[in-house]
């Protein structure tokens, strides 16, 4: 019991963040580590010994966001418009991030969800393309080439503003 | 010395710092002599670190009393009787309508896997197999050297079939059931007057030895206990001044033989 208190317990502050990261809605967020973490008590005894208990955790909450996800589009819209328009970018803004961060996030969200996952997995949870893909439950090829295209999409959409900044011009570049 | 090709795997290990010493000072000279690359590679950089910038607020976040652990682990430990009968009505109903998905669901996710969800386990079967007119038990009595080895055979030890026609209830036969964990042997009973109890046993991960614990939801009501490493249930809806001395009897009866 203490082995697992003393191995989960300072993951939640990461699995918070990854998880606000894939629901948003900070309530439903937490209510997903929530039920990642009673999962996560009561099969404590199933996990592999030898396995990372982080790779397993976060397996535990990326599988759950999936199931609830494919729940969410069989069923009614949950989600209103207005959570997605003042999500965590009004919390950012308020809390006076740089307009480069909120670009940035903006540009996250607009990749496509399999490109974003490896991104944070890897890019802001600091996992190894190995648990990345443990995670998954891919291949570590599919990570690489997942990582590859959604770093370089950022570079357009960062660059280019995509949707993001649509007003930028694009020929400032162009002597 | 002639140096490996670089690779565009390379260039993200070298962002996440995932290559050895050698190999790092390698893709850095390349980068030095390769400045497109390496306004990408700097762009992927740049890129982490605004990941970082943006999210860091959340980690930091004090943790919402919802998700501490000591307090979920303890709710696992000792569930309250009335959350488990929620959960074990909600299991027959996905049972009852085939919802094998919804074991994932929320209710079904919280339950522990000790003595309660052994009890939960056998209302559940006797709630399913109770009622049932048509093939309440898939081997009969007649047959009970072949239930006795289907059972010791899926359990992976004897279990034991408790003989209760002493007080008037005889053995209808019995079946292997299915719970979240593993195989579970459930023996069927009953009177001269239609009420059947379910004696229900399975392997223990957990609680390997408990005292016997009482359950009620009004209807049905049962004794659950376990006795090195297996959990044994007796459920049905007799009440309990009855039913309590019947689960004595069969405890005593299981001790004796194993």
């Amino acid at each position: 019991m203490n082995d697992m208190v003393h191995l989960i317990e300072p993951l939640i502050p990461a699995l918070r963040r990854y998880a606000r990261t894939l629901v948003r809605d900070r309530f439903a967020a937490d209510d997903l580590v929530q039920d990642c973490l009673e999962r996560a008590v009561s099969r404590w005894h199933q996990r592999r010994r030898d396995g990372d208990p982080r790779t397993w955790v976060f397996s535990i909450l990326h599988n759950l966001a999936v199931s609830r996800f494919r729940r969410q589009k069989r069923g009614p819209v949950e989600f209103a418009i207005e959570d997605t328009a003042d999500r965590d970018v009004s919390q950012i803004a308020s809390q006076d991030k740089t307009v480069e961060v909120q670009d940035m996030l903006r540009c996250v969200d607009l990749l496509p969800e399999e490109q974003r996952s490896v991104l944070l997995l890897v890019g802001l949870e600091d996992l190894s393309y190995t648990q990345a893909a443990e995670v998954l439950g891919i291949p570590v090829g599919t990570v690489m080439s997942r990582l590859s295209r959604a770093r370089d999409r950022l570079i357009e959409l960062m660059d280019g503003g995509g949707a993001a900044q649509p007003s930028k011009p694009l020929l400032w570049r162009v002597k | 010395m002639t140096v490996r090709p670089i690779t565009e795997e390379e260039l993200h290990d070298f962002v996440d710092q995932t290559l050895d010493v050698r190999r790092k000072d390698e893709v850095a000279a390349y980068l030095d002599t390769h400045p497109e690359v390496a306004t990408r590679v700097a762009a992927y950089r740049r890129q982490r670190e605004l990941l970082k910038a943006g999210y860091a607020h959340i980690a930091d976040e004090p943790i919402p009393p919802q998700l501490n652990l000591a307090r979920i682990i303890e709710r696992q430990r000792r569930p309250a009787l009335a959350s488990w009968w929620a959960a074990a009505a909600a299991a027959v109903v996905l049972l009852c309508t085939g919802g094998i998905s919804g074991w994932s669901l929320r209710g079904v996710a919280q339950s522990p896997e000790g003595i309660a969800a052994l009890a939960e386990e056998a209302s559940a079967s006797y709630a399913v197999y109770g009622p049932d007119h048509l093939r309440p038990v898939e081997i009969k009595a007649s047959d009970r050297a072949e239930l006795v080895n289907w059972t010791t055979q899926r359990l992976g030890r004897p279990v034991a079939i408790p003989d209760l026609s002493d007080s008037g209830f005889r053995l209808m036969g019995g079946r292997v059931v299915a719970t979240a964990h593993g195989p579970a042997a459930m023996f069927m009973y009953d009177d001269d007057h239609g009420t059947r109890l379910v004696m229900f046993a399975r392997r223990m991960i957990v609680d390997l030895n408990m005292p016997m614990a009482p359950l009620s939801n009004g209807n049905v009501n049962g004794y659950t206990w376990a006795d090195k490493g297996l959990g044994y249930s007796l459920v049905g809806p007799t009440p309990p001044e009855r039913l309590h001395p019947l689960a004595d009897k069969v405890r005593e009866q299981l001790s004796r033989e194993t």
